[in-house]
C-alpha cells in the first residue's frame, strides 16, 4: 500500500463518528463577521490607507498623474538612487524625468539585481484596513524578485480604483492561481529582545505614491 | 532536536536561568498586551474566531476529501506531491529530491513542521547542509541552540549573547561578522543580512513550511516579517514545502478569515510585513520545481480522538503561549518537543503519544487557568484537552497509534505517573502559586482527574491572568533534585 492510501485510510478510520452521508457543507460556517470594518467614503478609505502603510514606516507620497514623472525623479534623486529595475509594464513616462538614471530589465539574476538601487512598481490592490499593497506579477509588476533583492521599492497605487477597504474584499480581486506577495510596511524583525529594526531580508526601505487622476 | 529529552535533562540544561527568565516575562507581557490592542480593533473578532473554527471544522471532518483534492490542484499547477506517514519517511523524501538535484546546500524558512520531523539532522547525516534563514533560527542553530518560542525562538538570547555567537561562529558558517560588530539590534540584523543574502543568493534548493494549503486552488501560503521566507520561495530552482496535513483549508475565500486571525494573534500587527501565496510553478517567476510533501506523523492519530482533534485546528500564532503563566516560568525548552506552551501540551502527547515520562507529565504542566482558550484565535478549548488527555494517561484507555487502536495501560505505579505526579505539582501546589490553579488543585489533586465543568465554565470566569510565582520553575527543580523533594 503506498503511503498515499495508508494516511487516507486512516483519516477515513479516525472520522467513524462521521456519519457516511455528511458532505463539508453539512458542517455551518457562518459568515457572521464583516465585510468591511467601518462605512468610509472613497476619500476616507484612502486616507485610512495611507495612515496605516505610514503606521508601519512605509513612507507614503500622494500627487496627481501629471506630477508622478517628477515626483519618481526626485525620490530617486533623494535616495540617489542610479539604477532602477523596471518590469516592461511599467510606463515610460513614469521615468521620463530620471535622465541620470539607468533602468535594468527584470530578467536580471539575483546577483544582477543585488548591485541594483531601486526597483518601481504598480500594483494589484491595496488595503486600507490593514496597510497593505498586494502584488500579483502582472505586467507593471514583474516577477517576485525584483521587489525583493533591491533595498528601495517605490510602488505606485492608483486612488481610489485600486484601494479596497479590507481582507476579503482584496481576496475578491485576486486571482490565487498567480503568485501573491502582500506587502505591508518594509522587512522587519523584533528577533533581537523584541526591539523592531527595518529590513532584515527584503527592501529597507518602501515608498508608496498615492497617484489620483 | 531529539524531542525526546526528559523534563529534568530540559530543565538543567540552563545556566542562564534569570536571563532566560527576565527575557521570557519581557517578551510576553509585550506581545500580550499588543495583542490586545490588535485584536480590539476588530468588532467582529469573536465571529472570525468562530468561523476559523468551524472552517478547520469542516475541513478536519471531511479530511480525506480535501487533501485528495489538494493534491489535483497542486499537481494541475506544476507540482508534485509526496505522502509522509511519519518523521522517517518525509525525511527520506526531502533528502531523495535534494539529492536528485545533485546540491549539498539548501536554504530554509522556518517552519515547524520540519522541527517536529528533525530534518536538518536528517539532512546532515545524508551530507547536506541546511541553513536556517529566520534571524530568531540563524542565532539558535548558530548558538547550536534549541528555540523556546514558536515566535521569536531566541527569546532566551539578549543583544551580547547574540553579538558573541554571531562574532565567533558565522565564519564557520560563511560570511564572517564584521570585526567590530556591536550589540545594537540594527547591526545585528545587518550583519544577518549580509551573512544570509550570500547564501540566498547562490542556493537552488529551498525547504519551507507552510501556513495554509488552499485545497480548491493548491495554492500555499507562507506569513512571515523579515523576507527570507520570500528569499526561499522565490530564487531557488527547487521548493520543497513540508507541510502538516491539518493546514488544509478548502477555499480561496477562507483565507479572508485566517489572515485576518492570524497576523492580530500572532505578532499583533494588522497585517505581518510579508505574505506569499504562490500555486505550482509559474514560467519564469520562482522556483522551476515545486514539491509538496504532506507530513501524517501522528496527526491522523491526533483525528481519531473527538475530544483531543480540536488541535489540530492550531494556526501556531503562539498567542497561548503568551499568556500562560506555566510557560513564562517554565520557558520552552523544557516541553521537550518543537511545540511549546499549552499547544505543545496538548500536540505533543496526541502526536507522539504517551508512552515517554515527558509525554505523559506535558498534559499535567498546567494550572487549567483558561487564559489560552480565551485567546485562541481558533477557539481550541487547550483546558478541556488537557482534562481528557490526565484521564488517558491516569485510568489508561483506547488510543490511536500509528493507524491502529491500542489499549493505554493506566500510568499508576510507572515512571509516566511519577513525572506526571511532579509536573502537576508544580503546577498546582507551587507556594502562593496560581490563584486560578489554586482553586482547581483540590479536585485534582492526586491525579484523580475529574471531569471539569461544562465546556470552559470554570475557566473563562477566571480572566485575570495568574501573579507569577517568586521561584522560577528552573530554580525550583534544582533545589528540589528534579521535584523529589518537593516543596
Ligand atoms: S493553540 Fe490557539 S492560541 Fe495556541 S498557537 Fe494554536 S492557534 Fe494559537
Amino acid at each position: 500500500m503506498s503511503s498515499r492510501e495508508i494516511i487516507l485510510g486512516r483519516i477515513r478510520r479516525a472520522l467513524t463518528d462521521v456519519p457516511r452521508t455528511e458532505v463539508p457543507r453539512d458542517v455551518p460556517v457562518y459568515r457572521a463577521y464583516l465585510r468591511v470594518h467601518g462605512d468610509r467614503t472613497p476619500e476616507q478609505t484612502t486616507e485610512l490607507l495611507a495612515e496605516n502603510l505610514a503606521d508601519y514606516r512605509a513612507v507614503v507620497h500622494r500627487c496627481t498623474e501629471t506630477e508622478l514623472p517628477s515626483r519618481i525623479a526626485s525620490l530617486l534623486a533623494e535616495r540617489g538612487s542610479r539604477t532602477v529595475v523596471t518590469p516592461a509594464g511599467v510606463p515610460a513616462e513614469w521615468l521620463a524625468r530620471c535622465t541620470e538614471v539607468e533602468r535594468v530589465p527584470e530578467e536580471s539574476t539575483g546577483r544582477q539585481l543585488d548591485a541594483v538601487d531601486s526597483v518601481l512598481t504598480g500594483c494589484a490592490v491595496a488595503i486600507a484596513e490593514t496597510g497593505t499593497v498586494v502584488l500579483d506579477a502582472s505586467a507593471d509588476q514583474g516577477r517576485r524578485r525584483i521587489t525583493l533583492v533591491p533595498d528601495h521599492h517605490i510602488c505606485v497605487v492608483r486612488v481610489p480604483d485600486q484601494v479596497v477597504d479590507s481582507v476579503p474584499q482584496a481576496l475578491e480581486r485576486l486571482a490565487p492561481e498567480r503568485p501573491l506577495t502582500w506587502i505591508s510596511g518594509p522587512s522587519a524583525t523584533s528577533d533581537i529582545e523584541l526591539d523592531r529594526v527595518e529590513g532584515v531580508h527584503g527592501p529597507r526601505s518602501l515608498e508608496i505614491v498615492l497617484v489620483s487622476d | 532536536m531529539s524531542g525526546a529529552e526528559p523534563f529534568p535533562e530540559a530543565a538543567r540544561v540552563s545556566v542562564r536561568n534569570a536571563q532566560l527568565r527576565s527575557n521570557l516575562r519581557h517578551a510576553t507581557h509585550t506581545i500580550r498586551a499588543k495583542r490586545a490592542k490588535a485584536v480590539a480593533e476588530l468588532a467582529d473578532w469573536g465571529r472570525l474566531r468562530a468561523a476559523g473554527a468551524a472552517i478547520k471544522d469542516r475541513t478536519l471532518r471531511h479530511l480525506d476529501h480535501y487533501l485528495e483534492q489538494l493534491e489535483s490542484a497542486v499537481t494541475a499547477a506544476g507540482g508534485q506531491v509526496h505522502w509522509a506517514v511519519d518523521a522517517d519517511e518525509a525525511n527520506r523524501i526531502v533528502t531523495r529530491l535534494v539529492k536528485a538535484t545533485g546540491e549539498t546546500e539548501v536554504v530554509k524558512v522556518k517552519s515547524m513542521a520540519t522541527q517536529e520531523i528533525g530534518l536538518n539532522e536528517a539532512l546532515a547525516a545524508a551530507g547536506i547542509r541546511a541553513y536556517e534563514t529566520d534571524l530568531a533560527e540563524l542565532i539558535v542553530q548558530l548558538g547550536d541552540d534549541r528555540p523556546s518560542h514558536i515566535l521569536v525562538p531566541a527569546i532566551h538570547r539578549n543583544r551580547t549573547e547574540i553579538r558573541d555567537i554571531f562574532r565567533h561562529e558565522m565564519g564557520h558558517w560563511g560570511r564572517p561578522a564584521p570585526e567590530d560588530l556591536s550589540d545594537s539590534p540594527a547591526e545585528l540584523a545587518e550583519a544577518a543580512r549580509l551573512h544570509l543574502r550570500e547564501k540566498f543568493l547562490r542556493a537552488k534548493v529551498a525547504v519551507s513550511g507552510a501556513n495554509f494549503m488552499v485545497a480548491e486552488t493548491g495554492t500555499l501560503v507562507v506569513v512571515e516579517s523579515e523576507g527570507n521566507g520570500r528569499m526561499c520561495l522565490t530564487l531557488p530552482e527547487t521548493l520543497i514545502s513540508v507541510v502538516g496535513i491539518e493546514k488544509t483549508v478548502p477555499t480561496w475565500r477562507d483565507l479572508e478569515v485566517f489572515l485576518q486571525l492570524l497576523p492580530r494573534s500572532s505578532t499583533a500587527e494588522r497585517m505581518n510585513p510579508y505574505t506569499s501565496t504562490w500555486t505550482g510553478t509559474t514560467d519564469g517567476d520562482g522556483p522551476r520545481e515545486f514539491h509538496l510533501v504532506l507530513l501524517d506523523n501522528g496527526r491522523t492519530d491526533t483525528l481519531a480522538d473527538q475530544v483531543g482533534r480540536q488541535a489540530l485546528r492550531c494556526i501556531r500564532c503562539s498567542a497561548c503561549l503568551n499568556v500562560c503563566p506555566v510557560y513564562e516560568r517554565a520557558g520552552g525548552h523544557a516541553y521537550g518537543s518543537a511545540y511549546p506552551g499549552p499547544i505543545g501540551a496538548i500536540l505533543t502527547p496526541q502526536l507522539r503519544g504517551t508512552a515517554s515520562a515527558l509525554d505523559a507529565s506535558l498534559p499535567y504542566a498546567s494550572s487549567l487557568c483558561g487564559a489560552c482558550y480565551e485567546v485562541c484565535p481558533v477557539a481550541i478549548d487547550i483546558p478541556e484537552v488537557l482534562v481528557h488527555l490526565r484521564e488517558r494517561v491516569v485510568e489508561g484507555g483506547s488510543a490511536t497509534r500509528d493507524g491502529a487502536r491500542v489499549t493505554i495501560k493506566p500510568a499508576k505505579g510507572h515512571a509516566a505517573e511519577r513525572a506526571a505526579m511532579r509536573a502537576a505539582r508544580w503546577a498546582f501546589e507551587h507556594p502562593r502559586a496560581l490563584r486560578a490553579g489554586e482553586r482547581l488543585a483540590s479536585r485534582t489533586r492526586g491525579l484523580h482527574p475529574t471531569r471539569l465543568p461544562g465546556p470552559g465554565a470554570a475557566w473563562t470566569a477566571s480572566r485575570d491572568l495568574p501573579r507569577v510565582p517568586p521561584e522560577p520553575f528552573r530554580d525550583w527543580w534544582q533545589r528540589t533534585h528534579g521535584g523529589r523533594e518537593a516543596k
